[in-house]
């Protein structure tokens, strides 16, 4: 239960596992002594404690900073993953502004998987990523969506102008990829000064999806991803890919991991077929390895 | 200091003074049935509204939302019915910062009414005053120190609210955007300059707040 054989193959996990089993002795101990008096939750806990005891030394822990557009798809990924690794893959979702900023400021991240080359572009420049292991994987594109219920009647990109939106969900404007690439969009079509002064910008291109689901917002610019996991929210009109900024989604492995071998592994794993499948599923493009940064 | 940056002060010392007297009539209601009327579910409406100062800003934040959405059941009334909304618009925030900042003013005022003599109004009563001139003409003269006391607790609250009025009226530039709201989306931006700016402003208006209620207490203790 304590000392299975995958725990001794690591050179130190040997050394803990003496430890562990003296220590779990005296637990056991404990747990015999306490039986008489309290036979439920303690004795339990003191069986389980050696367990939680062996997770940390097997394996390393990668931490992922990933645009929250990525949350399904990664976790999934994340799952397949750990089944063929001992490494746990933990996350943190946000808009890859926030992350980037996080990670300017010595978050302990171990790979970062941005929604826009811009701010992975930014931490190359400041030496916070290991370089060679950049690598561009995702693209995706671009949907103005409504509530599936009672959803304002939106058929083409201009009636986003038109008195039927009064407010349009963005993720911010001005920093998160998700609501650059719409501004980007809505410049290019014309229609941004028409629309600016209805804009509700949210924390992350999932903030803009809530507005949108909640009704509180008439009509809102997600990611055809991001559309898709909702079932509260329908896509009233796809914006086609050759309208928007060139969407891409570059992940590399963190300057300042502790763990540059397990995360280098993970993000190999993310560019793999079986991944590349998930992501498929979800309604990413995969980009061809090789295609340039 | 930018003209969007003044804008972000004022929006946010407006809103916060306007939900100050906003909770006004109905905090000093219920402060002066806390303190001298007993009624079954007394305890429920106290804890009910020192909930906000316990719960976490973003719940609270988040009760409101349900509430007030468009779909929520006040809010889906006030679109429907009157075309009026609140999340996501300057209402959104005074509703937020007057939810928050309620506990403090009813607090306050509750010791403050506590602390009236209720001889005095016996008095008052027996020379043939009525229930509400007893407590226009009593009452309130002598609790008064503790009400505005507890109306600048409000204020000061209302000021650095940030949890609940993100959830609410979210961070729109010249719209819902308030002094905390706009202090993190800089640091967000990495634009701390102007974060420091709106810092400075925010502790001098603190600042301000409080010193002021430390003289306004002095002065009227000074009083016979």
């Amino acid at each position: 239960m304590y000392n299975d054989d995958k725990s001794t193959s690591y050179g130190n996990a040997e050394i803990g596992a003496g430890f562990r089993h003296r220590f779990v002795v005296v637990l056991h101990r404990a747990a015999l002594v306490n039986s008489s008096m309290n036979k439920g939750i303690l004795g339990l806990l003191t069986w389980l404690a050696p367990l939680a005891l062996a997770l940390p030394l097997r394996a390393a822990e990668v931490t992922v900073f990933a645009a929250a557009s990525l949350t399904e798809s990664l976790q999934e990924i994340a799952a397949s993953y750990e089944t063929q690794s001992a490494d746990r893959i933990l996350f943190n979702f946000s808009a890859s502004s926030t992350l980037a900023r996080q990670i300017e400021e010595g978050a302990p991240a171990d790979v970062f998987f941005s929604a826009d080359e811009a701010k992975m572009d930014r931490l190359e420049t400041k030496g916070l990523i290991l370089r060679k292991t950049r690598k561009s994987i995702l693209s995706n594109s671009l949907v103005i969506v409504v509530a599936a219920d009672r959803g304002a009647a939106i058929e083409r990109p201009g009636d986003l102008a038109t008195d039927r939106v009064k407010r349009l969900a963005l993720a911010e404007p001005n920093t998160v990829p998700a609501g650059i690439y719409a501004k980007e969009y809505l410049r290019k079509e014309g229609l941004w000064s028409a629309v600016e002064g209805k804009v509700v910008p949210m924390e992350n291109v999932r903030g803009a999806l809530a507005a949108v689901e909640s009704g509180n917002a008439e009509a809102g610019i997600v990611y055809k991803t991001d559309a898709a996991v909702s079932r509260t929210v329908k896509i009233a009109c796809q914006i086609p890919a050759a309208d928007t900024p060139d969407i891409r989604y570059p992940a590399a492995v963190v300057a300042g991991s502790k763990q540059t071998g397990a995360a280098t592994a993970f993000l190999e794993f993310l560019a793999s077929e079986k991944a590349g499948n998930v992501f498929g599923k979800r309604g990413f493009v995969v980009l061809k390895p090789g295609s340039p940064p | 200091m930018t003209a969007a940056e003044w804008q972000i002060v004022w929006f946010t010392a407006w809103v916060a003074a306007l939900s100050s007297l906003a909770i006004l009539p109905a905090g000093l209601a219920a402060a002066w049935l806390l303190a001298r009327r007993d009624w079954p579910g007394k305890s429920v409406l106290e804890t009910l509204i020192s909930l906000p100062l316990v719960l976490p800003p973003v719940a609270t934040g988040l009760i409101l939302l349900q509430l007030f959405g468009r779909r929520g059941a006040i809010g889906g009334f006030l679109h429907d019915r009157l075309d009026l909304d609140v999340v996501f618009t300057w209402r959104g925030v005074l509703l937020a910062l007057s939810v928050m900042s309620m506990p403090l003013l009813v607090r306050s005022a509750r010791v403050a009414f506590e602390e009236v003599d209720p001889r005095l109004e016996q008095i008052a009563r027996t020379l043939g005053a009525g229930n509400l001139r007893v407590f226009y003409t009593i009452t309130l003269p002598l609790a008064a120190r503790g009400i505005i006391g507890g109306m600048i607790l409000a204020f000061a609250r209302a000021l650095g609210e940030f949890g609940a009025t993100i959830m609410v009226a979210g961070n729109i530039p010249g719209r819902t955007s308030t002094l905390s709201l706009a202090i993190y989306q800089n640091v967000q931006l990495g634009d701390d300059a102007h974060a420091f700016r709106l810092l400075g402003v925010s502790v001098a208006l603190a600042f301000i707040a409080v010193w002021g209620s430390e003289l306004l207490l002095r002065t009227s203790r000074q009083k016979p």
